[in-house]
């Protein structure tokens, strides 16, 4: 999968967990909770359905690594290189 | 229960100022009402995994009303079922929702059972994953624990007083207004807001487990399915639903001037202490006339009784024994029961079925018990409303039957507020 592919499947998971929100214009490089209504719970939806879609794991003290859609393209980018785009 | 001498002071006086509820024949008590006077069924065709095809009460409430996808996509059925039955009966109770001292609010939700649903949905999950329990959902633990319906309730209104469920079987509807109003009568909150859900019909389970019983209905037509004291019943039908109604002191309820719907009069539980399945007239019985006593009533004060008639073979039968044995062969009493047009809601039924009657207090009507054909001769009883709604000389006081698995026996009675 690319950056791109990437980013898309993020924003799929994300319209999943947070249905109510506009996911239009969320800024790639400002963390997702200042700019979405998530929690702790919502976070550790968005590490299950990576591992549920992907069966990406990631380990718990990586799980920052997720606070934005860039960083979080970063961290998947070299995980997610060998998966075929679904 | 705390002593109900008469007259009583205001402040020990509980009345019913707000009802919310969703069955599957109506949305909120007018709808539920015109549907129980003109015999329209709420039982539906239903199919559920596993299990196949069968029949259900199901429920068309708009789930969005109150809640946002998020909350419902994260929360549970039954907890949305009470948010949405709370919001409903705060609204009808024309509480300052606002301004009112959120500590001071308890919640008493009853229900039948908790977690089913949920914990069959993860095990089919995690089917799809070989059985890894990698794949087990976080909001498993919050979403099965015995709390949840009430839970979400707090949650989602900002109520800061106490807050939870009774396991009550079947007879957890009344046992959720007795709390309540328990509560109210040892000044541990000023507004209760009392009643039973039920989301069993999404769990296969409580159907598999009936039918495996041989206690689960079946019909070609659904909306005849549900039957009691009926010669041809075959069981229960399991619906979903809700009812949450506000309770209040008198003394509350009359200095904002709040429109009364009825005032709880007298209410007992016991217990058979016998089978795990089967019920017990005599306790049945006794816990009847436990509450006629305590209310100062003779069983001919009844005006109406709001029978717990699921449709099984011998349940209905020892209701009737129950009710032979208190109103002998009196014809005074109105006997309807509402489990004929929307199955058993759980723990819902006794507190729907009880607010399906409320309006009788205005109109004197009272609504029939529906789809019986043929009476079974051991389910004979005097007063038995049937088909068609009869207007009544009086209609002042309602007394409503629930009883449950292992043995628990509900009666709460419920009188016209007069003014006096």
């Amino acid at each position: 999968m690319t950056a791109d592919d990437i980013r898309e499947a993020i924003l799929e998971i994300l319209s999943d967990i947070a249905p109510d929100e506009d996911l239009s214009d969320l800024k790639p490089d400002i963390a997702f909770r200042d700019q979405l209504e998530l929690d702790s719970m919502d976070f550790l939806d968005i590490v299950m359905e990576l591992r549920k879609r992907y069966r990406i794991q990631i380990p718990e003290e990586e799980y920052t690594k997720l606070a934005s859609m860039q960083s979080t393209v970063e961290y998947l980018e070299p995980r997610m290189k060998d998966i075929e785009k679904s | 229960m705390l002593a109900m001498p008469t007259p009583r002071p205001d402040e020990q006086r509980i009345v019913i100022t707000g009802v919310g509820l969703t069955a599957p024949n109506g949305d909120g008590l007018a709808e539920f009402r015109q549907s129980l006077l003109t015999g329209r069924s709420g039982v539906v065709p239903y199919e559920i995994r596993y299990f196949g095809k069968t029949v259900a009460g199901v429920c068309r409430f708009d789930e969005l009303k109150y809640q946002r996808r998020k909350e419902v996509r994260r929360g549970t059925r039954a907890g949305g079922i009470g948010i949405y039955c709370a919001h409903e009966a705060v609204a009808d109770s024309s509480l300052d929702w606002q301004n009112i001292d959120k500590s001071r609010v308890g919640i008493y939700i009853g229900v039948t059972e908790h977690g089913n649903v949920e914990t069959e949905n993860e095990i089919y999950l995690i089917k799809g994953y070989d059985y890894d329990t990698q794949y087990w959902s976080h909001h498993h633990n919050p979403r099965t624990v015995a709390n949840n319906p009430a839970g979400e309730v707090s949650i989602n209104l900002g109520i800061t007083g106490p807050h939870y469920t009774l396991g009550a079987a079947c007879a957890a509807g009344n046992a959720g207004l007795i709390q309540g109003t328990q509560m109210l009568l040892l000044g541990e909150c000023d507004i209760a807001l009392s009643g039973g859900v039920s989301e069993s019909i999404h769990t296969f389970g409580i159907f598999a487990s009936f039918h495996s019983q041989g206690a689960l209905a079946r019909h070609d037509a659904p909306a005849k399915a549900s039957r009691p004291f009926d010669a041809d019943r075959n069981g229960i039908v399991v619906a979903e639903g809700g009812c949450v109604m506000v309770l209040e002191r008198l003394s509350d309820a009359k200095a904002r001037g709040a429109k009364i719907h009825g005032e709880i009069a007298g209410y007992a539980i016991n217990s058979d202490a016998g089978d795990f399945v089967l019920p017990n007239p005599q306790r049945q019985a006794e816990c009847i006339r436990m509450a006629l006593s305590r209310a100062g009533m003779r069983p001919d004060d009844v005006d109406i009784v709001s029978t717990h008639g699921t449709g099984t073979a011998s349940g209905d039968i020892q209701e009737a024994v129950a009710l032979r044995d208190v109103w002998g062969d009196s014809h005074r009493t109105a006997v309807n029961n509402t489990k004929s047009f929307i199955g058993h809601a759980m723990g819902a039924a006794g507190v729907l079925e009880l607010a399906g009657n409320l309006p009788s207090f205005r109109d004197q009507m009272c609504h029939p018990t529906i789809n019986l054909d043929r009476i079974d001769p051991e389910c004979e009883l005097a007063g038995l409303v049937v088909g068609e709604p009869r207007k009544l000389d009086r209609a002042d006081v309602i007394l409503n039957n629930s009883f449950g698995m292992l043995g628990i026996n509900s009666v709460v009675i419920v009188k016209r507020y007069t003014g006096a």
